[in-house]
C-alpha cells in the first residue's frame, strides 16, 4: 500500500471514531435538564462531556492529518450527513430512559473492549487517546450496568420498557463488529482494532448483565448496516440540523 | 504518612532539574479555573517547560478528555508569561503520558482538602470511586457515603458525611 492511500485510510478511520463519539455524546447531552432526577442529570451531562471531549481529540488529530487549514470545527460542523461515517446505533433518537440506558450499556461495554485494544495501536496518538478514554469508560460501564440491573429487575413496567429497548436496538449491534477494507488494511498495519475479535467478550458482558437483570438476550434475526459508508437512518439529518445550526449561522465565531 | 506517588516524584524531579526555575515559579500563580486554590503544577497539568531558541514552550496535559478548563488554562499561561515579558511562548497539549490524579502534589492535596474537597485516594484503581469511607474534609470522619459518582465537574464525585451531615466533593481517582 502506498503512503497516500495509507494516509487516506488513517484519516477515514480517525474521523469514524470521532463521529461515533460526537454523535453519541450529542444524543446523551439531549438529556441535560430532562433526566429523571438531579444527580442523574449531572451524571448524563458528565458522560456526554467525556464523549464530546473524546471526539475533539480524534477530530483534532484528523484535522492535523488532513494538513491544510481544516479544523476540528470544520469536521464537526461543516460536513453533511453522507460524510458522517458513525455507527447507526449512536444516531438513533434518545427514546425513553430505558432505551438510552440500554444503548449506553451496549456502547460502554463495546468501548471497554475497543479502547483496551486501541491502547496497543502502533499509532501513538490513537494509543494515547485510548489510554485516557479507557479510564473514563470504566465508570461509564459501571453506571450503565447498574441502571440496567435496576430497570430490568425493577417494576414490571421498567422491566418491559428495558426489554422492548433491547429488542429495538439489537439489530444495530451487528455493525459494531464489521471490518471493511479500510479497517482491514489498517489492522494489518497494526493500527486499527480487530472488531470481530471483540465480540465474544462484549457478548459475555452483555449476557451476564442481562441475566442478572432478569432480561432476555434478543434473537439475532435482523441486522441494519450502513453507517460506515454514509447510509444513515433519517435521524442523523435531524440531529445535525440541530447540532450544526449555530456554527453554520455564524461560521468562525469565537466565544 | 503514605509514601508519595512515583508520578509525583517524577514531576518534582523534572522541575528541580529544569534550567528555567523562574518560569516554573512564575507559573505557580496560574490556577485551575474551577478549583482556584490549586496551581496547574499542583494539579499535575503543567507537565514541562522548555526553551527552544527564544521561545518558551510549555506542555500541559488534559485531566479528563472533556474538561472545558483546558483552553482557559492555556490562555492563562500565555497571559501570565506575556505580562512577565515572555512574549514568545507556546502552549502545547501532550496526550502521553496520560494524566493521572496520582500526579497531584502533596501540597496540592493539602490545599484541596482545606478548600473543602476530599483529595484522591492514595491507592485506588483509576476510574473507580468507593461507595463509602472517603474522609470528610470538614470534620475528618470516615463515616461517609457516596451520593453520586458524578459532580459539578468531570473530576468530582459527591459524598455525604453521616457525622457532620455536610455534603462534600471528592476528587476522583483517574
Amino acid at each position: 500500500m502506498n503512503e497516500t492511500t495509507h494516509n487516506e485510510h488513517l484519516i477515514e478511520y480517525v474521523k469514524r471514531l470521532a463521529d461515533d463519539a460526537l454523535i453519541l455524546g450529542h444524543r446523551i447531552s439531549e438529556w441535560c435538564s430532562h433526566a429523571p432526577f438531579l444527580e442523574e442529570d449531572i451524571a448524563l451531562a458528565n458522560v456526554a462531556l467525556d464523549y464530546i471531549g473524546r471526539s475533539r481529540l480524534y477530530y483534532q488529530y484528523a484535522a492535523a492529518l488532513i494538513g491544510d487549514d481544516t479544523s476540528e470545527d470544520d469536521l464537526a460542523y461543516m460536513r453533511d450527513q453522507r460524510d458522517f461515517h458513525n455507527l447507526l446505533i449512536v444516531e438513533l433518537p434518545r427514546g425513553n430512559f430505558a432505551y438510552s440506558m440500554v444503548r449506553q450499556l451496549i456502547m460502554d461495554a463495546y468501548n471497554t473492549e475497543y479502547l483496551d485494544a486501541l491502547r496497543h495501536s502502533r499509532d501513538t496518538t490513537l494509543a494515547a487517546i485510548a489510554e485516557k478514554a479507557s479510564k473514563e469508560t470504566r465508570y461509564h460501564l459501571r453506571r450503565s450496568r447498574d441502571w440496567i440491573l435496576r430497570l430490568g429487575d425493577g417494576t414490571p413496567e421498567s422491566h418491559d420498557k428495558t426489554q422492548a429497548a433491547l429488542e429495538e436496538l439489537w439489530g444495530y449491534t451487528h455493525e459494531l463488529f464489521d471490518l471493511d477494507p479500510v479497517e482491514t488494511a489498517l489492522l494489518e498495519a497494526g493500527i486499527a482494532v480487530d472488531t470481530p475479535a471483540l465480540k465474544a467478550r462484549w457478548l459475555s458482558t452483555i449476557s451476564t448483565t442481562l441475566e442478572a437483570a432478569t432480561l432476555t438476550l434478543p434473537e439475532d434475526d435482523w441486522a441494519v448496516r450502513g453507517g460506515r459508508t454514509g447510509y444513515h437512518t433519517e435521524n442523523l439529518g435531524h440531529l445535525l440540523t440541530d447540532m450544526q445550526s449555530v456554527h453554520r449561522a455564524y461560521p468562525g465565531q469565537q466565544w | 504518612m503514605d509514601k508519595p506517588d512515583t508520578g509525583w516524584i517524577e514531576r518534582e524531579t523534572r522541575r528541580a532539574h529544569s534550567d528555567l526555575p523562574e518560569i516554573w515559579t512564575l507559573l505557580d500563580s496560574v490556577c485551575d479555573p474551577e478549583i482556584p486554590v490549586l496551581s496547574l503544577f499542583d494539579l499535575g497539568v503543567l507537565h514541562d517547560i522548555r526553551q527552544l531558541g527564544g521561545c518558551i514552550k510549555v506542555s500541559i496535559t488534559p485531566t479528563y478528555s472533556g474538561c472545558p478548563a483546558l483552553e482557559t488554562m492555556r490562555d492563562d499561561i500565555l497571559k501570565t508569561l506575556s505580562q512577565a515579558g515572555f512574549e514568545d511562548a507556546q502552549v502545547e497539549v501532550c496526550l502521553s503520558p496520560v494524566w493521572s490524579s496520582n500526579w497531584m502534589s502533596p501540597e496540592g492535596r493539602r490545599k484541596l482538602k482545606d478548600y473543602g474537597i476530599a483529595p484522591p485516594m492514595k491507592h485506588c484503581r483509576a476510574g473507580d470511586t468507593p461507595d463509602a469511607g472517603i474522609g470528610c474534609p470538614f470534620c475528618g470522619s470516615h463515616n461517609t457515603a457516596r451520593l453520586s459518582e458524578f459532580g459539578a465537574t468531570a473530576c468530582k464525585a459527591m459524598f455525604t458525611c453521616a457525622d457532620c451531615k455536610e455534603t462534600f466533593d471528592f476528587f476522583k481517582n483517574i
